[in-house]
């Protein structure tokens, strides 16, 4: 039975309990931890294999593109379980940035043509030259066009390093497509080993004039905003279940650690917490898929998502005790995650501030 | 099988044998009872019809529509949401056709005469005594407290203990207790908001008949079962819009005073603000999962949850109204009926709502039981487990 009409549906379809259990096997088989920890300190931190198998096999990078562009024509729902099964297994693959970010500003634009049907199908990867940190709504960097090329210089863009193109706004309001190849990609040393930054200069690249950067970018980075807390949640809920099962396993006084009351209280409220944090994503991604109160819905979510992922991976790493600060341990690669995460599309403190308009709660 | 069409056509039915505009209130309500339209998941004869519980909705709007007069059901919350369904579990035939239909008419009202001084979280402990006579009868005495409703009700709901020779949980049993009897003196409670919801209630020599007992000697703890297991369904239980709950006040304040407002309360307001919406959409949720056939754990939760955010939003709201925060309505001794959050102001929420997180289960008490149910973590350590209740520590 349907939630009534007022209300978004917060629940997972079958299909998409189906289409999660699908993206977990193939993570468990192919994104181990070990591999994981082993790759992020190569020249090489993402796995393009993994992504080929996500994007080509199973056909997820075009789940919000339509089926008459080359896509799967799903929602913003099927998208954000893929995102949190990712989340989950900090998966060094660029969905977030080229399945979801490019390819919503793509499907802003009246002139993306093949574009969009290239990053759907996986044939090739798309970032937006937009710094990770940019909030949706809020102002961001623009490179100069001067005698038809552009020319200048963008840092903290998530994913560079592996993208075929670029999606980069122009200070004359276009956004442009430029082809990696005439760009000169730098990568950051970055907080987050399985999503890295990268500095982007440009000088004298052709570009390719896709439409307007405004709307684009706006449409893009909310709809990141939205689906991000799915990753979060993804990321939270490893946190929790991974500690729940370390302390009912680890031994210390004669007892599980999980027997001593003021562990179990914490715990108790991180699942608290973390339930809530499923009902805002679902909500979010439902907005997204609908259209219905989607502002609101997207900035609570962000405002709620980023310090309870934080918290449960800081809880995680606190409750594992001496193995949860070494390297060895997978644990550190959630807090990474998770503390750039609550900077990515907006601090939960920028969304707290966007809903003082949205709901009409002004500032002094 | 009873079916949405075959209600509909059997309210229809009802309503035209028993005008509602032409029907005095009480046979009204009677003759709803005697069709089987009260409760229509009850038994036929006591009230209902064996019909699917959800197809009472189909009763109540049909009911509605046509201007039908209610049974109060607020009023009257403890004998509907936790005496009726025991009596129906554990209930002779006799108690069923005795107490079921003036409960739910409200000619009788009913509280629960469970907590004690002694025994909160730790209810199993409760020490009021009930010693058999050589006649079979009853005589109890002790003292409970936290009783809702007592000054109007005519029964009450009572665990005594039977047994003090076997561990707490065993020499316990359930009783229906004469709320006129004359070794039955209800006392008002007064709160730290100045009236008094509730009621101690001291019992000297109150004489119940074996007939009155519900369930087994010594099984009273799991007949207590049902009716605090429907209890944790009461509450937290409501669907809410947007700013339903406390936050609501808060809010408008907010917007119709900007003189109030200042930077430091305006990033906790909108935190609160945010934490209130997830903690709606929580709700909305697992209302979602019953609605399909898969109810989650989250029910657990939601009272934990909901007792934190009306204790720092009321906080916050007394903080906003500066000056005026440092009054209070009305500290008048009153026994008001129904809690009401909204018609008092904003001291009177902050501090009604400090009880949230104290009755029906404790914060503490839910977290623990969050961690080992939810959670499957290891149970508190138990050492009253074989031991007597006379030997018990206190």
């Amino acid at each position: 039975m349907s939630p009534t009409s007022t209300q978004p549906d917060l629940l997972y379809s079958q299909e998409e309990e189906a289409l999660r259990a699908a993206v977990r096997d193939l993570l468990t088989d192919h994104c181990d931890a070990a591999g994981v920890i082993a790759r992020v300190e190569t020249d090489a931190p993402h796995d393009l294999a993994l992504w080929k198998m996500l994007a080509d096999g199973m056909g997820l990078a075009g789940l919000l593109v339509p089926e008459d562009r080359g896509g799967q024509g799903a929602t913003h729902r099927e998208a954000a379980v893929v995102l949190e099964e990712l989340g989950r297994a900090v998966a060094p693959v660029p969905y977030l940035t080229s399945a979801v970010v490019a390819t919503e500003a793509l499907l802003a634009c009246a002139d993306a043509g093949e574009l969009v049907e290239e990053l759907a199908s996986g044939r090739g990867i798309g970032v937006l030259a937009v710094g990770l940190h940019t909030a949706p709504g809020a102002a961001f960097p623009a490179v100069r066009l001067e005698d038809g090329t552009l020319h200048g210089e963008l840092t903290g863009i998530a994913d560079a390093a592996v993208a075929d193109v670029l999606l980069v706004p122009a200070d004359d309001g276009g956004l442009y497509a430029v082809e990696a190849g005439a760009a000169t990609v730098v990568p950051q040393t970055s907080l987050d080993l399985t999503r890295p930054l990268a500095r982007v200069v440009l000088d004298g690249a052709p570009g390719r004039r896709l439409g307007e950067a405004g709307p684009a970018v706006r449409r893009a980075l909310r709809a990141g905003a939205g689906l991000l807390a799915s990753e979060q949640l993804g990321v939270a809920d490893w946190c929790l279940t991974e500690t729940v099962r370390h302390l009912k396993d680890r031994k210390q006084f004669n007892r599980p650690v999980g027997g001593f009351q003021a562990l179990k209280h914490r715990l108790a409220q991180l699942w608290l917490e973390v339930a809530g944090l499923r009902a805002a994503a679902r909500a979010a991604a439902d907005a997204l898929a609908t259209g219905v109160d989607t502002d609101v819905t997207v900035t609570v979510a962000q405002a709620h998502a980023s310090p309870v992922a934080v918290r449960a991976a800081e809880e995680a790493v606190q409750l594992h005790g001496g193995i949860g600060m070494t390297w060895e341990h997978p644990v550190h690669l959630r807090l990474k995650r998770a503390k750039a995460d609550s900077i990515a599309h907006g601090t939960a403190g920028a969304h707290r501030e966007k809903l003082a308009d949205l709901v009409d709660l002004r500032a002094p | 099988m009873t079916d949405a069409a075959e209600l509909r056509r059997r309210t229809e039915e009802f309503l035209a044998a028993h005008p509602p505009a032409t029907t005095d209130r009480l046979d009204f309500l009677r003759a709803r009872f005697d069709a089987g339209l009260a409760w229509v998941h009850f038994p036929q004869g006591l009230g209902g019809l064996d019909a699917p519980r959800s197809l009472q909705a189909v009763v109540d709007a049909e009911l509605e529509a046509a201007g039908a007069p209610d049974n109060d059901p607020r009023r009257i919350g403890i004998g509907l949401g936790m005496a009726a369904p025991t009596i129906l579990q554990y209930g002779t035939e006799e108690q069923k056709r005795r107490f079921l239909r003036p409960l739910w008419t409200g000619e009788e009202v009913w509280c629960q005469l469970f907590s004690e001084p002694g025994a909160g979280s730790d209810l199993a402990a409760l020490g009021t005594r009930a010693v058999r006579e050589s006649g079979g009868d009853w005589v109890v005495n002790g003292q409970k407290v936290w009783t809702s409703s007592a000054h109007l009700a005519r029964w009450a709901i009572l665990i005594a203990r039977t047994d003090p020779d076997v561990p707490k949980h065993r020499g316990i049993t359930y009783f229906v207790c004469d709320m006129t009897d004359p070794g039955v003196e209800v006392r008002p409670l007064r709160q730290i908001t100045g009236e008094a919801e509730f009621n101690e209630v001291f019992l000297t020599d109150v004489r119940i008949p074996d007939t009155h007992r519900l369930g087994e000697v010594g099984d009273g703890w799991r007949v207590a079962q049902t009716t605090l297991n429907n209890e944790r369904v009461a509450i937290g239980g409501m669907r809410l819009p947007r700013e339903g709950g406390m936050i609501g006040p808060v809010a408008r304040t907010w917007r119709d005073r900007p003189e109030l407002r200042t930077h430091d309360l305006h990033q906790r307001l909108l935190t609160l603000w945010v934490e209130a919406e997830v903690a709606r959409l929580t709700g909305e949720r697992l209302r979602q999962q019953l609605v399909a056939g898969q109810p989650g754990p989250e029910g657990a939760g939601m009272k934990l949850a909901f007792a934190r955010l009306n204790q720092e939003i009321s906080g916050l709201e007394v903080e906003l109204r500066g000056e005026e925060g440092l009054l209070y309505d009305d500290w008048t001794m009153r026994r008001p009926e129904l809690v009401d959050f909204t018609g008092r102001d904003a001291g009177y929420r902050y501090l009604r709502s400090k009880g949230n997180s104290i009755e029906g289960g404790t914060s503490e008490v839910l977290l623990n039981i969050v961690a080992e149910r939810v959670l499957g973590l290891p149970a508190e350590p138990r050492t009253d487990k074989d031991v007597a209740w006379k030997d018990l520590a206190r």
